[in-house]
Parts: C-alpha cells; structure tokens; sequence
C-alpha cells in the first residue's frame, strides 16, 4: 500500500494516487471493525463514568437515622408526657447537618409507647406541656392537644404528630422528620 | 477536499444515496473523513510516530475524568479536601476517576517527553516545520501548568506543603518576583483564593489555551505535513508516502490500547491517595513534589542568595529560549542523529542532568535518617488517613451552634432557658424564626446586651402585639438569656 508522491519539493501535498479499489474494500471493512471496537471500549469505559455521576440518585441518602431518645426502662413507668432533646443528623452529599429537635415521649390509650414531635400541626411552633391542666396547649394559636397527642380543640387540622420508633437493645429510637402544616391528614416533608 | 488533480477515479466513490448520502451531502463528512484518514506519511507508518495521537487520547481522558470530577469537588480551602476525600472513599468509582485523572498526569508528561525526544532525535523540528515546534514547546509548558496547578487542589499536606514551595521558588525572580508569587497565591500565603487561583488555571485559561495551540499544532501539522524517516530531507520531503489509514492508525490505536489497560490497572489496583487535611501550622512536615518535578525541586537546592538568580531565572531561561530557537539555531538539513553529535549530546546531557538530579534528590531523602524518618512518618500519616471511613464535613449552622455552647457557659445556660421557656415556640430553635416570630439572629450587632434586656423586661407595644410574653427570670438567668440571645449569629 505505498503510494508513491508525484515528485519532490513544493507540489501540493494532496497529488499523490490513493489506494486501489480492491484495497479500498478492506480499508472499509477494517474501519468498521475499528468503529465497532472503539465502540464497545467506549461503552465500557462510560460504565465507572456513569456509576460515578449516578451515585447520589442510586444510594439512599435520604433515608433518616434513628436517633436514641433513652432507655425503655425509663419510661415504663410514665405518668404524663416527658419532654427529651434528641439530636438529629442529617446528610447532605459530603456534609451534614446536626440538630436537635424537642420531642416528647407519652403513652396511648393501650398503654404503648409513643413518640411525639414537639411542632404544632397548625403553623409550626413548638408546642409545651402544661402539666396544671395536663393538655398541650401550643402558645402561639391556642391548639390543645390530649397527653396522647390527640387534637382537642383549637386551630389545628390533626392531633400531634407521631413519630416512628424503633427499640433496641432495650433503647427508645426514633426517626425524626418533619410533617406538612395545616392539613388535616400527616404527610412526611423532607 | 479532493485530491485536486483529477485522480479521484482511484478514490471509493462517495456514498450519494440513503441517509449516509443526505449526510454527506449535508456536512461533507465523507471527504473529512477522507481528509482526515489520508495523511500521507512519508517513508511509511512507524511505531516512532504514535506519541503525539498518544498524548491526544490522554488530555481527552483528563478532561473527561475533570469534568466528571467536577460534579462533587468545591474549589475552597474549607470543602476542597473534604470532597475530595468524598470522592476517593464514598462515591461509587469516585477513586477509580481520581486515580485515571492522577495517573493520567504522570502519564501526560511521560508521553510527552517520548514525543519531544522523538521529534527531537529525529530531527522532525528542522526546515519546513519551525511553528509545529514552537506551538509544542508552548504546549510543554502548559501541560506543566496542568500539573502544577491540579497538585494543589485536594488540598491536603503534600499537596498544600509543595504548592507552598513551588509559589516561593517564584519569588526568586528579581524585581518581580514578590509580586508574582501573591499574584499567583491571590496574598501573600497559601490560602482559600490560593485554591481559587489554581482551580481557575487548571479548569478555564491553562485548558483553553491547550484547545487552541492543539488545534493549531494539528493544524500545522496537516499544513506542512508529517517529518517522515531520519533519512527524508525537512524541505522537500522525497520518500514514498503511504496513508495515515490504516498502519499507522492501528499504531496509534495499540498505545491508546496501551494507555487504557496501564491506566485502569494503575488506577484500579493502586488506588491513589488523599493524605489528611492541610495544616499550614504543620512546621515539621517535608514536602516533597511530584516524580516529574523532583529534578527542578533538586537543581533550586542548589542556588542560594545573590547567585539563585541564576540558577532560577537566567540558566532556565537560556535553556526554554535554545529549545524554543532551536529551528533557527540548527539549520542544517541532518536528521540523522548520530551525524548531530551536538545535538544528540546536548539532549543526553539534558536528560541524564534531569534523570541524575531526580535521582540525587530520592538519594538524600534516603540517606538523611531525619528526612527519611519524617517521610516515612507522612506516608503512614497518609496511609492511617486513607483507612478511617469518610467522614461528612458539619454544616456552618451545626458547628455555630455547636460552638456557642462550647465557648461560653453563660450563653450555653442561656440557651438552655431558651428552650425551657419555650422561646423556641416562636423564634425557633436556635432563634431562627418562624410563622409565630421573628428571627433573632443577629440581634447582638443590632442592640447591646443592656438592650436586650430592657426589651425583655419591658416588651415593645408591637412586641406585645405579637404575642412576645415577659419572662420571668431572675437577674442571673436574664443575664444568661441575654448573653445566649445576643450570640446568636
């Protein structure tokens, strides 16, 4: 497949006589192979690319911690609702962020542990137990809640969100999030 | 483009019909094809040829490996480790990336310097092909920029430690020297616009510049056409031509082979590391920099005082300009090497003075029991980091929180009356507002604690149109409160 130039020096670079078409048949052929070949190396090298760009969407980052409230045997014997701070850790890509959060652990009608969080339904403000009147009483709108959370009275669509829990090894867990204002039903934001 | 005389009946004949046709018809695709794969070479394809397709494919996987690393890297001296550490130890094939962009490097100068020391032996600088050279020698240095510049940006020891020296040896420079390491630092030290400057060189202007002097290399190349043998004459080139398609593009093809498998295996077998965060108070840590820039960081050893001008500026200097000139100094029409014994004893003297000073440079290293001892103290630093899992950064807000109660004991009560006279109802936690009150971030700039305290005593008409009860605490914890509410931040 030599092809010979025209002559030497200065003539333009493009007069030299190309391949014969016989040899322009395997040239094509070899193309497409190396088309095809380029291709597959390709495809496989786009696979760690892909997997890389993916990887917030495919891990489950949203996905809350449980955080510890206490030990179960501390609230055996509960009374009324007892307020306790738990920390909540929350990733976000390569950082996090750590909060604590109020929330308050009363019993229900069959006796069961339950976890509250301490925001109002109603708009948000974080809602105290008044033990002289044994209600939660929210001081920014009135809402009342019974010790089980339940909604008594006020501007409030739904009792007090119950937060779900988790025991182990003799601990009280919980998973904390946040829940949508002023609607009559509870729907987990964030 | 056509062969212009009238052979064309040799050619295939261009597809003109289906969709290969419309495309042709549309974008010419088939002659650039043509163009492209129909390179004459004079003297036949040769395995000697192949650095510079070489050296095409690897800046192509640097740019590939960048962008992609980009997704998750925050170029600040506070995120910059941390995401880096991110990619290296949590994100799927985040190390391998790395790895293939960090070899990629070593494997760019490596290449690079096959490329150079074949045009150079060869002789493939001389007559027609002055500006081919000239655009190489700017793309040397720029791809030294590329290396200079992504040291820096994981941000941990080494990178921090060398990038610290390599910004001092500007400062050698008389005159102008001062000026041009805070230029290139944005200060006078290392710091978060230091990470900013060489992000902005490594992923914009150094890149940039790479695009257009490639584009003119390839284009030069094309215009005044391949050197050919040894034994081919650099004006007028005589020996039979054969095609660029198909020998010497399997060629090609067999050392980006090459490349692929040794880059992947590097990358994947030798994962490539991340030493722990920089610490610019670390007065004990060596800094060593990378294998290709040991002899440099070795000859500056060398200069002190008066004579480092010499040694920093002048030698170096004399030397770029000689191999940049080096068209117009050897004009003589030999490329044979062994008929340039100059030539080819200045190239050997070059490369066994840059091999040689690498080398003296790991010989000290290993010889002073000190050094050695401190090095081998940062690699298993290095190695201790690498094994602790990843670690996610805490947000500004946690850590401000975080530190209010560390700091003062008095704000930390403080805050612990805020939240048991359910402030926090209103304002929020950690006063950040909400539908019920204000924000009372930032209230400390605003009113002096005396203030404060004046307001929570005796609220405002508005403050109680709000809703803002009067607490009723004792001097002590009013102080408290106040001392919380006013660090608020």
């Amino acid at each position: 497949m030599k092809i010979g130039a025209d002559d030497a020096g200065n003539t333009p670079r493009w007069k030299f006589s190309t391949a014969q078409p016989f040899d322009e048949q395997r040239r094509s052929f070899l193309g497409a192979l190396l088309a095809l070949g380029s291709l597959c190396v390709s495809a496989l090298l786009a696979v760690p690319l892909i997997r890389f760009a993916l990887f917030p969407l495919l891990r489950l980052t949203t996905e809350l911690k449980a955080s510890p409230v206490g030990s179960l045997s501390e609230f055996s014997s509960l009374n009324e609702p007892v307020e306790r701070t738990i920390q909540i850790e929350q990733v976000d890509g390569w950082r996090k962020a750590v909060s604590e959060k109020a929330v308050y652990i009363t019993k229900n009608g069959q006796g069961q542990l339950r976890v509250l969080s301490s925001i109002c339904p109603h708009l948000g403000c974080t809602v105290p137990w008044v033990s002289a009147k044994q209600e939660f009483i929210c001081p920014c709108h009135g809402a009342v809640y019974a010790p089980d959370g339940s909604r008594i009275s006020g501007p409030c669509l739904r009792g007090m969100d119950t937060l779900e829990t988790v025991e182990q090894n003799g601990q009280l867990l919980v998973r904390f999030q946040y829940f949508r204002q002023l609607v009559a039903n509870k729907e987990v934001i964030g | 483009m056509q062969p212009a005389d009238g052979k064309k009946e040799d050619a295939a004949p261009e597809v003109t019909t289906g969709f290969r046709g419309w495309l042709n018809r549309r974008t010419g695709l088939d002659s650039v094809l043509r163009s492209a794969l129909d390179e004459p070479i004079p003297g036949g394809a040769r395995l000697a040829y192949i650095f510079g397709s070489g050296l095409l494919f690897i800046f192509l996987s640097q740019i590939i490996t960048g962008v992609f690393l980009a997704l998750y890297y925050v170029p600040s001296a506070d995120h910059a480790h941390t995401t880096v550490a991110y990619i290296t130890k949590s994100v799927t094939a985040g190390s391998f990336l790395r790895g293939l962009h960090s070899y990629g490097a070593s494997a760019m100068i490596v290449v690079l310097l096959l490329h150079l020391s074949q045009t150079y032996l060869y002789g493939a600088y001389k007559g027609r092909r002055e500006l081919l050279w000239f655009s190489g020698c700017v793309l040397f240095a720029l791809v030294l920029g590329m290396a200079f510049t992504g040291y820096l940006l994981p941000w941990d020891q080494k990178a921090y430690f060398a990038t610290a020296v390599g910004t001092n040896a500007a400062s050698e420079i008389p005159l102008i020297g001062e000026s041009v390491r805070s230029m290139m630092r944005g200060g006078t030290d290392m710091g978060t616009l230091t990470i900013s400057r060489f992000f902005v060189a490594h992923v914009f202007l150094i890149p940039a510049c790479i695009f257009a002097l490639v584009a003119s290399h390839l284009f030069l190349f094309r215009s005044v056409g391949a050197a050919g043998p040894v034994t081919e004459d650099p004006f007028h080139p005589t020996q039979k031509a054969e095609l660029f398609y198909p020998r010497q593009i399997l060629m090609d093809l067999s050392l980006t082979a090459l490349l692929i498998i040794g880059l992947g295996c590097l990358a994947f077998f030798v994962p490539v590391q991340l030493g722990p965060p920089a610490n610019p108070a670390d007065a004990q840590f060596i800094p060593r920099p990378e294998w290709y820039y040991l002899p440099i960081f070795q000859w500056l050893k060398y200069w002190h005082g008066a004579a480092s001008v010499i040694g920093v500026l002048v030698i170096p200097t004399i030397l770029a300009l000689g191999v940049i000139a080096l068209p117009f100094l050897d004009r003589s029409v030999e490329r044979r090497p062994w008929k340039r014994p100059i030539a080819t004893g200045a190239y050997a003297f070059v490369m066994l003075a840059l091999v040689g000073l690498g080398l003296r440079s790991k010989y000290l290293d290993n010889h002073d029991p000190e050094v050695a001892q401190q090095l081998a103290k940062q690699n298993a630093e290095e190695a201790d980091y690498m094994a602790k899992p990843f670690e996610p950064e805490l947000s500004a807000a946690s850590l401000a929180a975080a530190n209010v109660a560390l700091a003062d004991p008095l704000a930390a009560k403080g805050k612990a009356i805020f939240e048991s006279h359910y402030c926090t109802a209103c304002h929020g936690d950690g006063g950040v507002g909400t539908a019920a009150g204000p924000a009372l971030i930032g209230v400390g700039a605003k009113f002096s604690t005396d203030q404060i305290t004046e307001l929570l005593r005796h609220p405002t008409a508005k403050m109680k149109a709000g809703g803002m009860p009067t607490p009723e605490l004792s001097p002590d914890e009013m102080k408290a409160l106040v001392a919380y509410v006013a660090s608020l931040k």
